[in-house]
């Protein structure tokens, strides 16, 4: 009751938070690049063809799952899993925002070093 | 997809030496900036003061991590950290370096700005919010200042 950080509400951005370090390894990328390709994949179609072994794809699977980034729904003795896009859109938006924040600061300092020094005030 | 970090380059059609002033003199950063920092940069410290800006009321703080003459100036900071109630000094700062480079034209400048996927949860809302309240206006400021100098 006194801990407020847990209780953002569902798809807010406080609730994503983990979505940045989800995206910070080389073979979740690798997933999403597969995934986002379209279509619904197991497990062992992922690891086909990677260096990874399928318990090491599992458990990027399983990290990917808990940010929403992909959904695993199992068919039979098979987990098939797809792709979920709308939690990279928000990660996209902050970074957005900062690369804007940037721009802007970046736009003042061209002018300041550009037009600043050497003028005398008349 | 990179979320750690973002880096921007730009031309500035100014000495490398101007641009370090602008960059390391905690007065002239400050202007373009858009804070009013009460000490200098000092290798290893950390210098802080209020943004300057309408509609913001907050205190803006970053240690220097690196300052080699005219090449690179690097800080560390907490990007958002608006709310007065929380110590932000607990959580890992992203690090911004600012590169230079002499062109034939002036200066390259390179600001990279890294640690993004360590902003804890909550900061990215915060950021949103204080987004709204307007780094645009905060632009336009600086822009009329500089305008007038």
């Amino acid at each position: 009751m006194s801990q407020r950080r847990d209780t953002a509400p569902p798809g807010s951005l406080p609730a994503r938070a983990p979505l940045f370090s989800a995206l910070g390894d080389g073979t979740r990328l690798q997933l999403i690049g597969s995934l986002s390709r379209g279509g619904r994949r197991s497990i062992s179609d992922l690891a086909e063809g990677s260096r990874v072994t399928r318990q090491a794809i599992t458990k990027h699977l399983r990290i990917l799952e808990e940010v929403g980034l992909v959904r695993g729904e199992r068919r039979g003795r098979e987990i098939l899993f797809r792709f979920t896009p709308k939690p990279i859109d928000e990660a996209r938006a902050f970074l957005d925002l900062v690369s804007r924040r940037w721009d802007e600061a970046l736009a003042r300092l061209k002018s300041f070093v550009e037009e600043a020094p050497a003028k005398e005030p008349d | 997809m990179n979320t750690d970090s973002i880096e921007k380059r730009i031309e500035l059609k100014a000495p490398v030496p101007r641009v370090w002033r602008a960059l390391t003199n905690h007065i002239e950063f400050g202007q373009w900036f858009g804070v009013k920092l009460e000490s200098p940069f000092v290798l290893g410290k950390s210098t802080a003061g209020m943004i300057t800006h309408p509609g913001f009321n907050h205190r803006w703080e970053a240690v220097v991590q690196k300052m080699e003459p005219e090449k690179l100036f690097c800080l560390a900071w907490h990007p958002f950290s608006i709310d007065p109630k929380i110590d932000y000094s607990k959580e890992t700062p992203t690090l911004v370096e600012f590169r230079l480079e002499k062109i034939p034209t002036g200066t390259l400048l390179t600001v990279r700005e890294s640690g993004f996927d360590k902003i804890p949860a909550g900061r990215r809302a915060e950021a949103f919010r204080m987004h709204d309240n307007g780094w645009t206006d905060q632009m336009t400021n600086i822009e009329d200042y500089v305008a007038k100098a």
